[in-house]
């Protein structure tokens, strides 16, 4: 049987306060190669400490978490961090596209922190080759053409609809063939139209057997995913 | 990450806001145009000032001719046998005698009690080359010549500021000046000395007059030589002055780069140096200020790369090679500005610009060693940062 791509155990995540803040509380989630999994919550509810948690950018304070089966919690920062460029895709609410470069350039930085070996422990992803910087251009154009938006490549992203946009961080996120998509809020700043057009990205993208993970607290959103998990005050729950 | 990366993204960093990239790198070209400006302007006026003081010092020669009871050890014609040598440009036999350093000189014969008409000079004689050899001018009208020397005639030449002293103005009207009970006629007045300057107060005679006042012997020789021949001059000297007895003759030679010369060009340029440096010290802080501001507004930019898997290393690099390009094209920029500037002021001076290699190569890499310092504490703070607050 395959390995889960995500495997939250008592997760706990406290912040330092009078009393200790329990952002994430217990959480045990596991996610499979392939699903489309919607967190829901309301505002303060710590979906936004659950994505990252899960993108390595957070590190729990108790618990275990074991991507692609490595255990992260024991690992060093840098060991984080490459695992985090490997593996880990990234969609923000805002974007996050560098508005003096062009699509295609903003779409290959996320090649030029990968290329290392994976870290100490970390099992190698199967069919991945160390890729040179030769092609770089060829694989964003075509992470480009996956999410439709390749005519756009040499524009600069001010020059973009919201929705197309989105699609250029979407390839960006896709170059490299991560094992997780964590989108944070990914329609949040899109109109009804070009909404449906993300969401539709995204089946496209599950269909293609891309592990997805949307934080949301779009009803919308959390319809079209597979698997809805709420959190409320720092506590997982499935839903049906 | 490869190497070309970092320099790529670090190149897209700095021209992703050209505005600002040019007025940062402003300060630095202001820093390092001003070093070179001062160092080169410094060095080439310094050779200027050296390449003058080193004309008149360099090729002055003083032959000392000690005394000798039985024959003299120079002969007054023995100058007849410097002059030839290459190199040689003047030279001229002096005797002098502490007998004759203070004589009494005056004008007329008259006693005017309203007046000082009487003055204590030195009487010397010397042969006819000495205006050349002491580097004057005939202020009025003319050196004795061998004909006067020849015929023993009682003729003197004064220096201008004697001629002031006895009254001596007009020499149209041949007028005579008494040494002790002596008259002799004054056919010139020597000025403008560069060399030997007491001459100016000095009574000269022809070598037959000198007698009279015990200057029998040749006591000094002064040689000019072209320049680069002292050295030469100074070892052929003696042996064309008193042949077999040479060794006995006491050569002055020009000295060589003097430790005071040099210690004076050493100050004016520690000098210019402070100035310059401080200059680039200004450059720094106004990198270090706008590369802090830009490191805060690209926080989010930092949390995206770290989002994407930079290491703390990757970010300070980043961010360091931006800050060292920016001092780095300063450098250039202001290197070649300071080039520019000091042939400029040299072809308006007419001075021969004197830059040295190293300046002009070292100057881009002051730049970006100032852009590095001052990248230093901006790129700790965006390495330091911590991705989830870089992202929020």
């Amino acid at each position: 049987m395959a390995e889960p791509v995500i495997e939250l155990t008592e997760v706990c995540r406290e912040f330092p306060a009078r009393p200790p803040v329990r952002a994430l509380d217990r959480v045990t989630l596991k996610v499979d190669r392939g699903d489309y999994v919607a967190v829901a919550g309301p505002s303060g509810s710590g979906k936004s400490t659950l994505l990252n948690v899960l993108g390595l950018l957070d590190r729990p304070s108790s618990g275990s978490y074991r991507l692609d089966g490595a255990e992260t919690t024991t690992l060093r920062d840098g060991a984080r961090t490459r695992l985090r460029g490997d593996r880990i895709g990234f969609v923000f609410q805002s974007f996050h596209l560098l508005s003096h470069r062009s699509v295609v350039e903003n779409v290959m930085l996320a090649e030029i922190y990968r290329g290392r070996t994976g870290a100490r422990n970390v099992p190698a992803r199967s069919g991945t080759t160390k890729k040179g910087r030769g092609g770089r251009r060829a694989r964003a154009m075509a992470a480009l053409e996956r999410v439709g938006v390749a005519h756009r490549a040499g524009f600069l992203p001010g020059l973009m609809s919201g929705g197309e946009r989105q699609r250029a961080a979407i390839a960006r996120a896709l170059l490299g063939e991560p094992s997780l998509l964590l989108c944070d809020e990914p329609t949040g700043n899109l109109d009804s139209r070009n909404t449906e057009a993300v969401l539709d990205l995204f089946d496209e993208l599950r269909g293609q057997g891309l592990t997805i993970v949307v934080i949301t607290h779009e009803q919308e959103v959390g319809a079209r995913a597979e698997r809805r998990v709420r959190i409320t005050d720092g506590v997982l729950v499935e839903e049906g | 990450m490869h190497v070309r990366d970092l320099m790529g993204e670090a190149v897209a960093g700095m021209l992703a806001r050209p505005m600002r990239s040019a007025l940062t790198t402003l300060g630095t070209v202001l820093g390092i145009t001003t070093l070179v400006v001062t160092l080169g302007v410094a060095a080439t006026a310094g050779n200027q000032i050296i390449g003058r003081f080193d004309a008149l010092v360099a090729t002055a020669i003083t032959v000392e001719v000690p005394e000798s009871e039985h024959t003299p050890l120079v002969e007054w014609d023995a100058i007849d046998r410097l002059t030839p040598l290459r190199g040689v440009e003047s030279a001229a036999a002096v005797a002098e005698s502490r007998d004759s350093s203070n004589l009494s000189v005056r004008s007329n014969d008259i006693v005017d009690p309203t007046r000082v008409t009487r003055q204590s000079l030195t009487v010397l004689a010397a042969t006819t080359g000495l205006p050349e050899a002491a580097r004057g001018r005939m202020v009025q009208g003319r050196f004795y010549d061998t004909g006067h020397i020849r015929r023993g005639d009682r003729v003197a030449v004064i220096g201008d500021q004697a001629a002031r002293a006895l009254g001596v103005t007009r020499l149209d009207r041949s007028p005579a000046i008494f040494i002790g009970k002596h008259a002799y006629t004054v056919i010139g007045i020597l000025g403008d000395l560069r060399r030997e300057r007491d001459l100016s107060t000095a009574v000269i005679v022809p070598p037959t007059a000198g007698r009279q006042f015990g200057l029998r012997d040749v006591t000094r020789v002064l040689v000019n030589t072209s320049l680069g021949a002292a050295g030469l001059i100074a070892g052929q000297a003696p042996a064309a002055l008193s042949p077999g007895n040479g060794d006995m003759l006491q050569v002055v030679a020009p000295p060589g780069p003097t430790r005071a010369r040099d210690q004076a060009q050493d100050d004016v340029n520690a000098l210019f140096l402070i100035l310059g440096l401080v200059s680039l010290v200004v450059g720094a802080v106004g990198i270090a200020n706008v590369t802090l501001v830009t490191v805060m507004e690209r926080v989010p930019e930092i949390g995206l790369r770290r989002a994407l898997g930079a290491a703390r290393r990757h970010i300070a690099a980043q961010f360091l090679l931006e800050s060292t390009l920016i001092g780095l094209t300063g450098g250039v920029i202001g290197a070649s500005l300071g080039v520019v500037t000091v042939v400029a002021v040299s072809a308006a001076k007419q001075w021969t610009p004197l830059l040295d290699v190293r300046l002009a190569i070292a100057a881009p890499i002051a730049g970006a060693v100032v852009g590095l310092l001052a990248g230093l504490y901006p790129a700790l703070r965006a390495a330091g940062m911590e991705p989830v607050d870089a992202l929020r």
